[in-house]
């Protein structure tokens, strides 16, 4: 076998986990003084018509933020690295039990819209390279600068429409009927799959039909820039040097554009897919809102429009750890499957 | 006794794109120029994508004199407009759950839209470019640290930032156009600070800055022509991009309710969401005219900057490729000559020119 | 390979640019033919459109000669089919040829399952080693990735592929250029290995006059599209017939030179050319004739084939046709 001379993929994983810890601390800090900006503390924004100022200081002292900013900070940095994010002022759930319960959700969501904009996507964007300037790329591109214009919601609004009252086929929100959610035992907290695990296909079949029409809207939404993304590249790579010189021995076009500019075309993909983790966690809010989906967004929103600084601290905290855990993610597939990125 | 001047091809016809003839508009006609010869799609969106921005223009500024009634009328001469009444002759759009008439909050949520968008465009630029010209120029620490805060603002989901900022600026200054320009700002400043630091960066390394540098060039002339040069070419699109995102924010904000407030001005992302109630009875026309017109102006303006792109980006154009026809071959072919060995007669006379 | 009047026409805004404008020459089995020339001249162009390898917008006309069949007019399925065991190229810049996606073995795999689809893997991998190892290159290394070689072998890799389907024809276009010159001795080693063991016709595409001396056994030279003089190599750089070839040999720089030599004037631009002779505005024995009517190509005693007005044919030559042209200082402006 050869001699190993690109690095493993553990010490490029290492390496690109130690430059994670600054960015992270700067999101953290980010979050920490968005929150101190609004005016008052956090327990009075949230309580302060329902308590008596005895009641306020006394919360306001168990809570800890009768402390010198510093140590706020301090303590803030050190919780949110054990991933504790205290406890809800307004109505005293633990925050990190608000995340895992309606975490499951957004994820769910999330995963299919994820499939739904790689199968519309990159098909749409692979056929539109391939076939370039003929009606069918126009028609693909004006369908991917189309799926990127409308809005999340107005989209989630005509599906609604167009599925609801009008065909009457599908249902427009929640995740499933009242009667499932209740039966169906939480394994997983994806309903797809814990329905699976219980075998019990009528709650299978209610919960994709409830499914359907929020991943759509969502995945359209992504499909849209993954499109574009992979024909841009596709085209690009079939003008390739690598690909005239295996035109020059012979190679089959459709081989040349399967094997050699398919492949090649797609690698960006993956490194825009962690980018688009920003974009469809803003659109999973979006949606969520639309479909009444109880996802964290929904969460979020609830707990924001109550002033609750706290839990609020505490979603968007997760969020920023999410976004970088994914990036990182995102970095060890490229490195997996481009055996260049590996070299230091 | 003829003279022949030398010379391969005057230089009119020589390298080029468009020749340099002299006159008033040279400048425009230089920068214009790629778009003439471009291929014709990207020049037909470019065209079709400043079409639709400009009837969105014209829809803000003649909005008092374009909508029959204002935009959060719900009565007129004492009789009050129907509720959530059908599209037709008086409301041609209809009118939503307030009694008011959808076009006309359509044509005045253009003008917010567009001053919202503005705004936020104007004091991104404002922020982000001086920045990202400060940070590529000084280097160093301040540079690290305002590239970390830059990527790192980049890499935050933009709606939680958008809404959280909304939030938190309308305690203080209400919530209105400035709120809502600024929670936009915010999100973008990072990408013009980008591209602008990068400008900066690339010109003191490239090649043909050192060649440039080599032929004499002073410094600052080298910096400001090239940098001035690669960041006109590139903020333009980027602006419109942005420009055409923003509509987006700025809709997703008043759906979730942190936009502008309805009784300040008509918004298309608010009409959105209290015609998701409407949804359940049918009810198609308060949420469908808000919704095109925000798909309308976004794809406008991203044909706008898109094409702009493909046509002023030298490296993505392709030039038109004109059929060639050659001409047929003088003196026959006389292909009898045999493999080279001894040397046949000369050949057929005269390949003049056809 | 016969090649007879071959003309390559891009179209752009400015005209058609001419870049091959009426080419003939032959190869043969086990012989290589220098192909000399400025940059832009067209000798890039003609190695490709000989294979049919031209980007879109081009217009060939003209005959190649190959088999008894005209690859100019050949379907482009069946010229396709043609490349790889027939007809091969060797690129000038290794370092971006390869897929970086693909390992070496891929490459060789892909090869020989598109032209002989029926083929073993046991088989494939046998010849594939076979041919890299006449390369120098050791079989350990077969599963690696493109990036993990330097560029000199890297451009052994291309030549292995391009050889192993044993092409009749090969066009090498500057495959050394972007060599260092150890590198581009021991490439020249290889192909010059080629004349022998199978029999190879090469066309080598270069402007390096050194490489042709040393590696040629004849040479053509090319101007501005078309082919000032060629034959054996020995007779055109001891003795040129053309005034071009002449200036080119004595621009080159050796350890005898004592002053620097130069053509005046740049290469002409190929979508407006110079009437006539397409070198008479740089050439020092310009005649009136040449500007007027385009040179004859003759075949002189020597065994060259020449394209210049300074051997004739003489009946071919108008009135006063052989005073020396007259013509304006050309202007420092005008230069480059």
């Amino acid at each position: 076998m050869a001699k190993a001379q690109t690095t493993s993929l553990r010490s490029y994983a290492l390496t690109r986990l130690g430059l994670v810890l600054p960015m992270v601390l700067i999101l953290l800090t980010m979050v920490f003084v968005l929150m101190r900006v609004a005016p008052g503390d956090p327990i009075s924004a949230a309580l302060g018509g329902h308590l008596s100022a005895e009641q306020l200081a006394e919360r306001r002292h168990a809570a800890g933020y009768d402390r010198p900013l510093v140590v706020q900070y301090l303590s803030y940095l050190g919780d949110a690295v054990r991933l504790d994010f205290g406890n809800s002022v307004t109505d005293n759930r633990p925050v990190t039990s608000i995340i895992t319960q309606n975490g499951a959700a957004t994820l769910e969501l999330t995963l299919a819209a994820l499939l739904v904009a790689l199968v519309f996507g990159v098909t749409l964007g692979l056929v539109a390279g391939r076939l370039r300037d003929t009606p069918v790329d126009v028609a693909a591109r004006l369908a991917g600068v189309l799926s990127y214009a409308a809005p999340v919601f107005f989209v989630g609004l005509l599906l609604q429409l167009l599925f609801g009252p009008m065909l009457g086929l599908l249902p427009t929100s929640g995740r499933a009927s009242p009667g499932v959610t209740f039966a169906l035992p939480t394994r997983t907290g994806l309903m797809v799959v814990d329905s699976l695990l219980a075998g019990d296909t009528y709650a299978l079949s209610d919960v994709l039909r409830h499914l359907v029409l929020p991943a759509v809207t969502l995945g359209l939404l992504t499909g849209g820039v993954f499109l574009r993304l992979v024909r841009v590249n596709l085209l690009q790579t079939l003008r390739g040097d690598y690909v005239e010189a295996a035109r020059a021995r012979g190679i089959g076009e459709r081989s040349v554009v399967v094997r050699h500019a398919f492949k090649n075309a797609l690698v960006p993909v993956i490194t825009v897919m962690g980018l688009q983790v920003a974009l469809l966690l803003g659109g999973a809010l979006l949606t969520e809102q639309t479909f009444n989906w109880p996802g964290i967004g929904a969460q979020l929103v609830h707990y924001l429009n109550n002033r609750d600084y706290i839990a609020v601290q505490g979603i968007i905290t997760f969020f920023a750890l999410v976004v970088v855990a994914i990036s990182v993610l995102i970095d060890f597939v490229n490195a997996w499957i481009d055996p260049r990125v590996r070299y230091t | 006794m003829s003279t022949i001047v030398t010379g391969s091809g005057d230089a009119a016809t020589r390298g080029t794109l468009a020749p340099a003839r002299p006159g008033r508009f040279t400048l425009a006609r230089r920068w214009l120029a790629p778009i003439r010869t471009a291929q014709r799609l990207p020049r037909w969106t470019l065209y079709a994508g400043a079409g639709l921005v400009v009837l969105f223009v014209l829809l803000a500024l003649l909005a008092p004199l374009i909508a029959p009634y204002d935009f959060d009328q719900f009565s007129s001469h004492g009789v009050r407009f129907p509720k959530q009444g059908h599209p037709g002759a008086e409301h041609w759009f209809g009118t939503d759950v307030r009694s008011t008439d959808v076009f006309s909050r359509v044509v005045y949520g253009s003008r917010t839209a567009l001053e919202v968008v503005l705004s936020a465009v104007v004091f991104s630029l404002l922020l982000g470019v001086p920045l990202g010209l400060l940070s590529g120029y000084s280097g160093g620490k301040l540079d690290r640290l305002l590239v970390l805060i830059m990527d790192a603002l980049f890499a935050f989901p933009y709606l939680l930032l958008a809404i959280v900022i909304a939030f938190l600026l309308s305690d203080r200054l209400g919530s209105g156009v400035v709120t809502a320009a600024l929670a936009i700002t915010v999100v973008y400043v990072p990408q013009y600070f980008r591209v602008v630091r990068n400008s900066v960066i690339s010109v003191r390394e490239e090649p043909y800055v050192e060649a440039a540098r080599a032929l004499g060039a002073r410094p600052a002339t080298v910096m400001s022509r090239y940098v001035f040069h690669n960041v006109v070419q590139s903020v333009p699109v980027l602006a419109t991009l942005n420009a055409a995102d923003a509509i987006l924010t700025l809709a997703a904000l008043g759906f979730l309710g942190y936009g502008i407030q309805p009784t300040v001005a008509a918004e298309w992302g608010y009409d959105l969401q209290r015609a998701l109630a409407d949804a359940g009875a049918g009810i198609w026309w308060t949420g469908l005219y808000p919704g095109l017109a925000i798909v309308l102006l976004v794809l406008g303006l991203t044909l706008v900057g898109e094409s702009l792109n493909d046509v002023l980006n030298p490296l993505l154009r392709r030039r038109r490729l004109e059929k060639v026809q050659l001409p047929p071959r003088p003196g026959a072919a006389d292909a009898a000559a045999p493999s080279p060995g001894p040397p046949p007669d000369a050949g057929p006379g005269g390949r003049g020119e056809p | 390979m016969r090649v007879r009047d071959l003309r390559v026409w891009y179209g752009t805004e400015r005209g058609a640019v001419r870049a091959v404008d009426g080419v003939s020459f032959d190869l043969t089995a086990g012989e290589t033919l220098g192909l000399v020339g400025e940059s832009g001249c067209g000798k890039s162009t003609l190695g490709r459109g000989i294979l049919g390898l031209l980007p879109a917008g081009a217009a060939t006309d003209g005959e190649v000669l190959y088999e008894g069949r005209n690859l100019v007019a050949l379907p482009p399925r069946e010229l396709r089919g043609l490349r790889g065991p027939d007809l091969g190229l060797i690129f000038q810049e290794p370092m971006t040829r390869l897929n970086p996606l693909m390992r070496v073995r891929d490459h060789f795999l892909e090869l020989l399952r598109t032209h002989e689809p029926g083929i073993g893997e046991a088989q494939a991998r046998r010849r594939s080693l076979e041919t890299l190892g006449a390369m120098g290159i050791p079989p350990t290394r077969f599963d690696q990735y493109p990036h993990e070689f330097s560029g000199g072998m890297r451009q052994r890799i291309m030549i292995a592929l391009a050889l192993t389907l044993r092409p009749r024809v090969l066009v090498a276009d500057e495959p050394t250029t972007a060599l260092d010159v150890l590198v581009e001795a021991q490439i020249l080693a290889i192909l010059a290995d080629l004349r022998r063991n199978f029999d190879t016709a090469l066309l080598l595409i270069t402007h390096n006059l050194g490489i042709v001396a040393e590696a040629c056994d004849r040479v053509a030279v090319m101007y501005a599209g078309r082919i000032a003089e060629q034959g054996d190599a020995r007779t055109v750089f001891a003795d040129p017939a053309h005034p071009y070839t002449r200036e080119l040999l004595r621009s080159t720089i050796s350890l005898a030179t004592t002053e620097l030599h130069y053509i005046p004037g740049a290469p002409p631009d190929l979508a407006d050319p110079p009437p006539g002779c397409r070198f008479h505005p740089r050439c020092p024995d310009a005649m009136r004739v040449c500007p007027a009517q385009d040179p004859v190509e003759l075949d002189l005693p020597a065994g060259q084939r020449v394209a210049c007005w300074l051997h004739g044919p003489g009946g071919a030559v108008p009135e006063g046709g052989t005073l020396p042209l007259e013509r304006e200082e050309i202007a420092l402006a005008e230069e480059a």
